[in-house]
């Protein structure tokens, strides 16, 4: 059995208007060196495959066809032997 | 108005789904056509004229708007609908639906405020030569309420130059003169984009919702116009 653990934020080149607001409130803390702040989802799934190849791929599929949304978001994933 | 003039809406249903029955009763209702609801397990859509997919919050948003509910079974059966050039019509959630489906290029953004937006908003008709607008005036002004979270519509370049070349950007936020400014736009949507067509001409998304502004007594009957173009245009099953 195989988890991968995937992280979906939106493509850098879109403004993320929830990540700038928390980026505000950080602000608003004094911690004035924090930036950049981007909020995107975790998803964790388990997969019954053959291989590490085999759960990877699994996962882009997933990823490609349902999980994230090309037009507006990226995705990176990890895998691993559970 | 005769018989052979009615046409038959297929209203579809996914589970969250809370703007259908106001769909249902704008068509049968205050519109004098042929209406029913069909469940999203469905696998065949009968002998519809016309698809609508109305608004709601179908699968609770989970993952994306429409982003599950673009996988129910009747979704394969609409997306064959649209592709043999029927007529089908996605409001709010199912503009959303329509994207997630492929049917119509781009995707939904949050509102760039991170508020639920409920509220009238003028719309811009920019394309009045369409199956869904043709009872409209060029470049009319429609008063037609919003209520998303998300409908800041999101493309590329390149899709957004295909939109405008091909006249398929339809409606656009302006203010009641007409103007399309980015104090006009209410959720950030590029080019303060509405409601757009597919290439084809046959499917319509739009984020303001025509079936809430059928009776004056609530406010504004423009959205008949929307409705009134799809009967004048779509043709009937069995003829």
């Amino acid at each position: 059995m195989y988890q991968a653990t995937i992280i979906i934020t939106l493509r850098t080149s879109i403004l993320d208007v929830q990540g700038k607001a928390v980026e505000h409130g950080i602000h608003s803390l004094g911690m004035t060196t924090v930036s950049n702040v981007r909020i995107g989802k975790q998803v964790q799934l388990e997969i019954d495959a053959h291989s590490d190849e085999d759960a990877a791929r699994i996962t882009d599929e997933a990823c490609r066809k349902i999980l994230a949304n090309s037009v507006m978001e990226d995705y990176s994933y990890t895998v691993a032997k559970v | 108005m005769g018989r052979e003039s009615v046409k038959k809406f297929g209203v579809v249903v996914f589970p969250g789904s809370n703007c259908d029955h106001d769909a249902y009763h704008a068509l049968k209702h205050v519109m004098q056509q042929d209406a029913e609801f069909i469940w999203h397990k469905n696998t065949t859509l009968g002998d519809v004229d016309a698809v609508i997919l109305p608004g709601g919050f179908s699968y609770g948003d989970y993952l994306r708007t429409g982003a599950i509910a673009r996988f129910s079974p009747v979704m394969r059966e609409v997306v064959k609908f649209a592709e043999a050039g029927g007529t089908v019509i996605g409001i709010c959630n199912g503009f959303q639906i329509l994207l997630e489906a492929g049917l119509l290029p781009g995707a939904m953004l949050r509102n760039r405020s991170l508020k639920f937006i409920c509220k009238y908003v003028t719309l811009k008709v920019e394309n009045a030569h369409t199956r869904f607008t043709s009872a409209c005036t060029p470049g009319g002004l429609l008063k037609i309420p919003i209520a998303h979270g998300e409908g800041n519509y999101f493309a590329d370049d390149d899709t957004l130059a295909e939109l405008c070349d091909n006249g398929q950007i339809v409606f656009r936020y302006s203010d009641e003169h007409g103007n399309t400014t980015d104090e006009t736009n209410p959720n950030g949507s590029l080019l303060n984009i509405a409601g757009i067509v597919n290439k084809q001409g046959n499917v319509l998304g739009m984020m303001p919702h025509p079936e809430r502004a059928v009776e004056s007594e609530l406010g504004s009957t423009d959205g008949r116009t929307i409705f009134t173009s799809i009967i004048n245009n779509v043709l009937h099953h069995s003829s």
